[in-house]
């Protein structure tokens, strides 16, 4: 667990994101006025809360979606994830914070080719210092709890669609972290499988205590969680939440 | 990440890829097996000139005309048999001293005939320069002094003037003369490129006689002591000096005509191994190459390694890891076949091959290196590149 320790922390005890006014500028060529991608969001998450992230195509999403993963700093405002500012920090604190309290599970599930189930769901562990029998078997027990214990040697080429992002969200388990972040991870399967997908998540969820971030355009994903940012033109537009908190 | 599991995840990679792998490690390999084939075929040929002169005997002194410089144009000689026996008077206990004049002649018997090197020297010269007698007996002071018409057959030569016939007591004509072949040398092979087995000897006198000068072209020093050879060679010096200006003639020690013959072996070894380091140079190219060929198509690969917790110096590592190995299969295999293919070289072609330690370790050494270095590049940028980007990239 991070780091009581570390030096400016904390803004909320109680939150495991704490976004605020946050901007994210990009430089596109030789422009000096940038694009202004993100501009101005504050929220907070929740240790276990369900949170859907919406908006159209250039509202943000994605640009949040990297702040909220520590794969990107913001221009101005701060990003806390589980108590850390992430500004504050070294690449290599960044990709320790990755690797133990963010899991990330992606649009195109992004599993290794020519590796098996196992090998890809043990891939943060390796990152971690974890030994290779000890391993093995958390990366055993990741796949058995998303329901594919009896297809761990198999690669991702024989898996369908809705196995492989199973594999992946196995793999975003697998270090037990306190952030799962979701991008359109129905994006690429129908329907259905994009049900049993969003149901897995939902119950891990609620299992582990991982706060569950889905960052979507998916109307009917987004109404399953109790909570919804809504994003336009780099601003919080609108935040709902069914159940009074 | 250990450094164990870099070396895992490498080899995971390779084997992914066999035929790139295969492709990038065959020019390491060609690149090395070349630095050991050719220092080898250099090596040899060194081998070959130093037994050559070794084989000359030990204590030798090469008294030539002129300077013994490249470039130079060889010098007439003007050396006589008197010069021969002032120095050996001079000399007396300390040294012995032949002299020789040289000719291509054609030499015929009742069976057979040749053109062959004919060679006059004077009796010494079988002690002096090594010629043991196999059978019957070498030219003798009565036979100098009398310019006696009486020859020595070297191996070869006997074999093919002669066939399986003992040549002993059996007449040979050389130049229109008839001489009477008294005895044969021990079979020797050849030494510097000249084959002492065809050779045929006869009385310096008569030589002369036969090519119609009164000259020497070489004469031979043997000095009694090692200790005492630079006193010999001085002694000689004031000798021939009294008669020759110092740049009419040149006193050569075994060392001095193994220094320039190993000199010109020893750059073209250099050489030949600069040749060869180009190909290996390339070969790391090529491995630099692939690399950046891999690290831009893996993109999307670490992108994901970073965004699940690698550290920029671990991605680095795995691919620099990957290179390293790359190219120290290749060093094993080139290194290898070079050994291999120098053997069948020396084995079985005219081409002498000797291969080295130092070149093996060298070649197989630069390899790695070649992999670092041209690994790094590839590496570093795998390492930097931006999670956020290389996700996104198709």
């Amino acid at each position: 667990m991070p780091s009581a320790s570390t030096p400016d922390t904390v803004l909320d005890e109680a939150s495991v994101i704490a976004v605020r006014d946050v901007t994210r500028s990009y430089r596109v060529g030789e422009r000096a006025e940038g694009v202004h991608a993100l501009r101005g969001v504050s929220f907070d998450v929740r240790p276990g809360e369900f949170v859907a992230i919406v908006g159209p195509s250039g509202s943000g999403k994605s640009t949040l979606l990297n702040l909220l993963g520590a794969l990107d700093r913001p221009t101005t405002g701060t990003v806390h994830i589980d108590g850390s500012d992430v500004a504050g920090l070294s690449d290599t604190r960044l990709a320790r914070l990755r690797n133990l309290q963010i899991g990330f599970v992606f649009q195109q599930f992004h599993l290794l080719a020519r590796t098996s189930a196992l090998d890809n769901v043990a891939l943060p562990l390796i990152y971690a210092g974890v030994g290779r029998r000890a391993r093995a078997e958390q990366a055993r027990a990741a796949l058995e709890a998303v329901g594919l214990g009896h297809r761990v040697d198999h690669h991702p080429t024989e898996l369908s669609g809705g196995e492989q992002q199973r594999v992946a969200i196995a793999r975003a388990v697998v270090t037990d972290p306190r952030i799962l972040l979701a991008d359109e991870p129905t994006g690429n399967l129908d329907t259905a499988t994009g049900n049993d997908v969003m149901g897995l998540l939902e119950r891990l969820n609620a299992e582990r205590g991982a706060a569950l971030v889905v960052i979507t355009h998916d109307m009917e994903v987004a109404a399953r969680a109790p909570r919804q940012i809504r994003l336009r033109d780099g601003r919080v537009e609108r935040e709902r939440r069914e159940s009074p908190a | 990440m250990s450094f164990r599991e870099s070396v895992r995840v490498a080899l995971t990679a390779i084997r992914a890829n066999r035929l790139r792998s295969g492709l990038t490690v065959l020019g390491v390999v060609i690149g090395v097996m070349s630095v050991v084939l050719l220092v080898a075929v250099g090596s040899g040929a060194r081998a070959v000139v130093t037994a050559g002169v070794e084989d000359l005997g030990s204590n030798l002194l090469l008294v030539a005309p002129g300077t013994f410089e490249f470039g130079q144009a060889p010098t007439r000689s003007q050396f006589t048999l008197g010069d021969v026996e002032d120095l050996s008077r001079q000399l007396g206990e300390r040294a012995r001293v032949a002299g020789s004049i040289a000719s291509g002649e054609r030499v015929r018997s009742d069976t057979g005939a040749a053109f062959t090197s004919v060679i006059g020297v004077t009796a010494d010269f079988t002690d002096v320069v090594n010629r043991p007698i196999a059978r019957g007996e070498f030219l003798n002071e009565s036979d100098i002094a009398t310019a006696r018409r009486v020859a020595v057959l070297g191996a070869s030569a006997a074999d093919g003037l002669f066939g399986g016939i003992d040549p002993i007591a059996r007449q040979i004509t050389v130049g229109g003369l008839r001489y009477r072949v008294i005895g044969t040398v021990e079979p020797l092979g050849s030494a510097l490129g000249v084959d002492r087995d065809s050779q045929v000897y006869i009385p310096l006198t008569a030589a002369q006689r036969l090519f119609g000068i009164r000259t020497i072209d070489t004469l031979f020093v043997r000095g009694a002591d090692r200790a005492d050879l630079d006193g010999v060679a001085e002694t000689v010096e004031q000798v021939l000096g009294e008669r020759f200006g110092s740049d009419e003639f040149s006193i050569l020690s075994q060392d001095e005509i193994l220094g320039v013959a190993g000199r010109i072996l020893d750059t073209l070894t250099l050489v030949l191994a600069a040749i060869a380091g180009i190909s290996l140079l390339v070969g790391g190219i090529g491995v630099s190459n692939i690399m950046l060929v891999s690290v831009s198509e893996r993109t999307r690969e670490i992108g994901l390694r970073k965004a699940l917790g690698a550290r920029t110096p671990e991605i680095t590592r795995q691919f620099l890891v990957e290179a390293i190995v790359l190219c120290g299969i290749g060093g094993l295999l080139g290194a290898a076949t070079g050994i291999g293919l120098s053997y069948v070289a020396d084995r079985f072609t005219p081409v002498p091959a000797q291969v080295t330690g130092w070149s093996v370790a060298l070649a197989f050494g630069v390899s790695v290196a070649v992999g670092v270095i041209f690994g790094v590049f590839p590496a570093r940028r795998a390492g930097r590149l931006d999670p956020v980007t290389a996700l996104r990239r198709e």
